[in-house]
């Protein structure tokens, strides 16, 4: 039965179900990137034609990058995702370290605590977060779009997670070569740590790439924006009637995660799918 | 931990191992003290701050505060745009996540059924999981535009006439919903084929011996049965993350027309930082908050009993 297969019949059902799902799911990528290719006169026509008639994709491209500083969101977007994953798992490897390998009589209470702050949605302490912000003078910076996320207890879960299945042998093995615990984690359980960090790191990036709710908060001035919130900005110019740049933006600040998604298909998966832990 | 105890003797280990339990605890302590400090001032405090601000009138930049005890969770009782956005909010969660997981689970097993285009299939229903929501947002709105948008030319051809999606009362938070069922489905499709991935095909052939040929047998006898765990879990996992809908709210309708598409997490944005009602905006926080936490006892009770997936 299973080396037979489903007959023809059933196969052509199957990619017929298939197809029309994946043109729906496609089909705003690929308008997106048909309207940034346009003129705008060939945008505000009843007609459904998906190759453009009247090309102006350099102009629409060129607007884009004009009317707002698309350059800085991606730059932003890199900067601030890049701090983000280096300092979550700069605190939680030593964390998750400690927890799955070492006694020490703190572990259950600090356990509780990382169990407690996986229930809590990021949105829920943003209050008090923009309160200390704005005190500390750190609005629409950096320091502030980094801030509440430098800890991740979700990374730290899933890191000692993953070291529990390490064998001791390998630590023992480390401390006999006379390396202090903190070596050990950096020189021993980092690179073993990979696989997870890989699927960790994906996940990390594309939640603080893709949000929008925090940089609203505190981002009051056009050039500290994220890559969602610079293509907020761009609609609100008035490219936000003018479809072709906006569109053109909105291909710009998708294309490195759509990318990375296309080259990576099966560690990105991997990542994203531990948000159905998280 | 017996290794120590051989060439040392009884008297030595005692204390030779009291010292290295010393040293071990106090180096974990030295490694758990950043994150665990970190934990408490920036998710635990602010947490149970947000909570105590619930209880008080402050608002943003103001000099006193004042303890008005159950104050806000009365106006928020009596409060009509509140209501509207905890119905509307359960309603979106209502329609996204029976639509997405229908369809998520459907299109993992069509996937599974053959072998010919998986990857592509696979790809391209995970593709909008990947992309930044607002601004394919910012393509949905025009998809969705009266005049020239796709859906209405579509949905002219076929005789159903034009419509003016986001700003119709009532097809403004289904046309939301509808784009966060496009957004969710595949992620959901992909736990699914785990799920599937994870029944042994030799139940299939037990069933095939014991009559059960047909697609329909199969999926009633072996797969729904087998993936009955799973599909709780993606249930509550959509509902956790379609409860805390925000970007297209906020970018698309602001929450209109007419109170249409207010949404909690938006109520709490307006209340908060656009009307500067920090007090008021915690008390809506703590009711997000109490939400998500059921849903997510009810995951983690499910977790436990799923561990033969991990």
């Amino acid at each position: 039965m299973s080396a037979a297969g489903p007959g023809p019949v059933a196969a052509a059902a199957r990619h017929a179900l298939l197809l029309a799902g994946a043109v729906v799911m496609l089909a705003p990528f690929v308008w997106m990137l048909s309207l940034s290719l346009r003129a705008a006169d060939d945008i505000f026509t009843a007609e459904l034609h998906l190759i453009p008639r009247k090309w102006d994709a350099i102009r629409n491209y060129a607007a884009a990058f004009e009317k707002v500083p698309l350059h800085r969101y991606l730059l932003n977007g890199a900067v601030v995702t890049a701090a983000i994953f280096t300092l979550q798992v700069a605190f939680a490897l030593p964390a998750a370290y400690a927890l799955a390998k070492l006694r020490f009589a703190g572990a259950r209470p600090f356990f509780a605590l990382v169990l407690a702050g996986l229930l809590i949605p990021s949105h829920v302490p943003a209050i008090p977060h923009y309160i200390m912000l704005s005190e500390a003078g750190l609005l629409n910076s950096y320091a502030g779009l980094v801030m509440p996320s430098v800890i991740s207890v979700f990374g730290i879960f899933w890191i000692r997670q993953f070291f529990r299945t390490v064998p001791d042998d390998l630590v023992h093995a480390a401390r006999l070569d006379g390396m202090s615990e903190f070596e050990i984690v950096w020189r021993v359980m980092l690179p073993t740590a990979a696989p997870a960090l890989v699927a960790f790191g994906i996940l990390s990036v594309v939640a603080h790439w893709n949000d929008y709710f925090w940089p609203l908060l505190i981002v009051t001035s056009p050039e500290m924006a994220m890559p969602a919130l610079g293509t907020v900005y761009l609609r609100n110019t008035e490219a936000g009637i003018d479809y072709g740049p906006l569109m053109a933006g909105a291909v710009v600040i998708t294309a490195p995660l759509v990318l990375f998604f296309l080259a990576a298909q099966r560690r990105f998966i991997e990542g994203m799918t531990l948000s159905g832990i998280k | 931990m017996t290794v120590a105890a051989v060439d040392t003797g009884p008297f030595a280990a005692a204390p030779r191992r009291n010292r290295l339990a010393r040293a071990e605890a106090l180096a974990a302590y030295g490694l758990a003290a950043p994150a665990a400090t970190l934990l408490l001032c920036i998710l635990i405090l602010p947490t149970a701050a947000t909570v105590a601000l619930s209880f008080t009138d402050w608002q943003f930049g103001a000099a006193t505060l004042n303890w008005v005890g159950l104050g806000n969770y009365a106006h928020l009782a009596a409060d009509r745009v509140f209501w509207k956005s905890l119905g509307n909010t359960l309603l979106y969660v209502a329609i996204v996540v029976p639509c997405s997981v229908c369809l998520g689970l459907a299109a993992a097993i069509l996937i599974e059924a053959g072998t010919s285009l998986r990857g592509f299939y696979r790809a391209a229903y995970f593709l909008p999981v990947t992309a930044t929501l607002i601004a394919m947002a910012t393509v949905w709105e025009i998809m969705l535009h009266p005049s020239i948008g796709l859906i209405n030319l579509a949905s002219d051809a076929l005789g159903l006439g034009k419509h003016n999606w986001l700003k119709d009362p009532a097809l403004a938070l289904p046309s939301l919903a509808a784009i966060g069922i496009w957004q969710t489905l595949g992620l959901n499709m992909v736990l699914f084929l785990a799920g599937l991935k994870s029944i042994p095909r030799d139940l299939y052939e037990a069933a095939a011996i014991d009559g059960a040929d047909g697609w329909w047998d199969r999926f009633t006898t072996v797969t729904w049965p087998m993936l009955g765990p799973a599909t709780l879990f993606v249930l509550v996992v959509s509902s956790i993350r379609s409860f805390q809908v925000f970007d297209t709210v906020a970018v698309l309708t602001e929450g209109g027309p007419n109170k249409a598409t207010e949404v909690l997490l938006y109520t709490m944005y307006q209340e908060g930082f656009g009307f500067f009602r920090a007090g008021y905006g915690a008390a809506v926080t703590v009711v997000f908050l109490a939400f998500v936490l059921l849903l997510t006892l009810v995951k983690v009770r499910l977790a436990e009993r799923r561990v033969h997936y991990a």
